[in-house]
């Protein structure tokens, strides 16, 4: 109860400054209760589905093929698949958290879970599409084509700094979580 | 909008397959589904009330008028501003084209995009929920590192 009560907290802070702020300057409290909603409503339109699917994926996809496919024995292989399949995401990228949650849990490497968010909130295909609408090719190829070796390389780095330390969820073994 | 109704028929497809062949597995995967949206829902709640705080209180001129500093504190107090800050993509791209036409350096946009798409601050509640904080603080930490790399490099190449 008491930490069901403390994961509120951020909510009940929130709800406190938007008070003080419509009652102190009205204007920027409607703007800012105004802004939540439309977030709010946007939120609740994609975020069923994906866990509808993550839900899926998590009953019919084996754990072997996850394995396979971008586990520790992944190599290369892993690294583009992780890469591909995150491209073609849209959303934003707390979107993806709960997938690469559930593809860590069916046996994913770390280091590929992290290729894939960085993809995710990067260079996914819609967002590339709207970047060079705006800012032209030249800015979006040379972002993309410098945030892809980044990308890999902060998968690598941040698998290389979780395993090390003591035993936690990352540490080898771990990671299978059941609900 | 469009990708809602295609995730929708993604997931309404996938749905429907699912039960024809498994009734059984299928309610697991909804009570799956189900307590992972549940255990979401407070920290959801909490960022989506901090990112309208966000625009109310910091709105769009405010961001800006951090553009006119291209010294290396100016492009830091950037991209501190795009690692802290979290603008959907159809919002950041359109100000970062106002910002190069109204004259900020290339450097000063792309470092604020790059941090913007690389850093989550306002989302790391949410990612410390999933993955642990020693994760999430590397991630972003790495992230802040390089997208400030590739921000430079941007500038010095598109000058």
């Amino acid at each position: 109860m008491k930490t069901r009560f403390r994961r509120y907290a951020l909510f009940a802070l929130v709800v406190v400054a938007d008070l003080f702020l419509s009652w102190q300057y009205p204007a920027r409290g409607s703007v800012a209760m105004k802004s939540s909603l439309d977030y709010l409503v946007e939120m609740f339109l994609f975020i069923p589905p994906i866990f509808v699917l993550v839900g899926l994926l998590d009953v019919w996809v084996p754990r072997q093929i996850v394995e396979k496919n971008v586990g520790p024995d992944s190599g290369v292989r892993g690294v583009v698949i992780s890469i591909l399949v995150a491209t073609a995401a849209a959303g934003p990228l707390y979107a993806g958290f709960p997938v690469a949650d559930a593809l860590l849990r069916k046996g994913c490497r770390l280091a590929n879970a992290v290729i894939f968010l960085g993809t995710w909130a990067t260079i996914k295909i819609p967002m590339l599409m709207m970047e060079v609408k705006f800012v032209g090719l030249p800015f979006a190829l040379l972002r993309l084509a410098l945030t892809l070796p980044a990308i890999i390389a902060t998968g690598y780095l941040v698998e290389m700094i979780l395993k090390a330390g003591e035993p936690g969820r990352f540490a080898q073994g771990a990671g299978e979580k059941n609900y | 909008m469009l990708f809602n109704i295609v995730l929708y028929i993604l997931a309404a497809v996938a749905l429907y397959i699912s039960f024809r062949r498994d009734r059984q597995k299928t309610k697991k995967a909804l009570a799956i589904a189900w307590n992972s949206f549940r255990n979401l829902i407070p920290t959801m709640l909490g960022i989506i009330g901090l990112i309208g705080l966000m625009l109310a209180l910091v709105p769009r001129e405010v961001i800006a008028g951090l553009f006119g500093n291209n010294s290396p504190a100016g492009i830091l107090l950037i991209s501190l501003a795009g690692a802290v800050t979290l603008i959907p993509a159809f919002i950041a791209f359109p100000l970062a084209a106002s910002l190069l036409q109204s004259g900020a350096s290339v450097m000063a946009v792309a470092c604020f995009i790059t941090t913007l798409l690389m850093v989550g601050i306002i989302t790391a509640p949410m990612e410390v929920n999933f993955f642990g904080k020693k994760f999430t603080f590397w991630r972003n930490a790495i992230g802040f590192v390089l997208a400030l790399v590739i921000g430079g490099v941007m500038g010095v190449i598109l000058q």
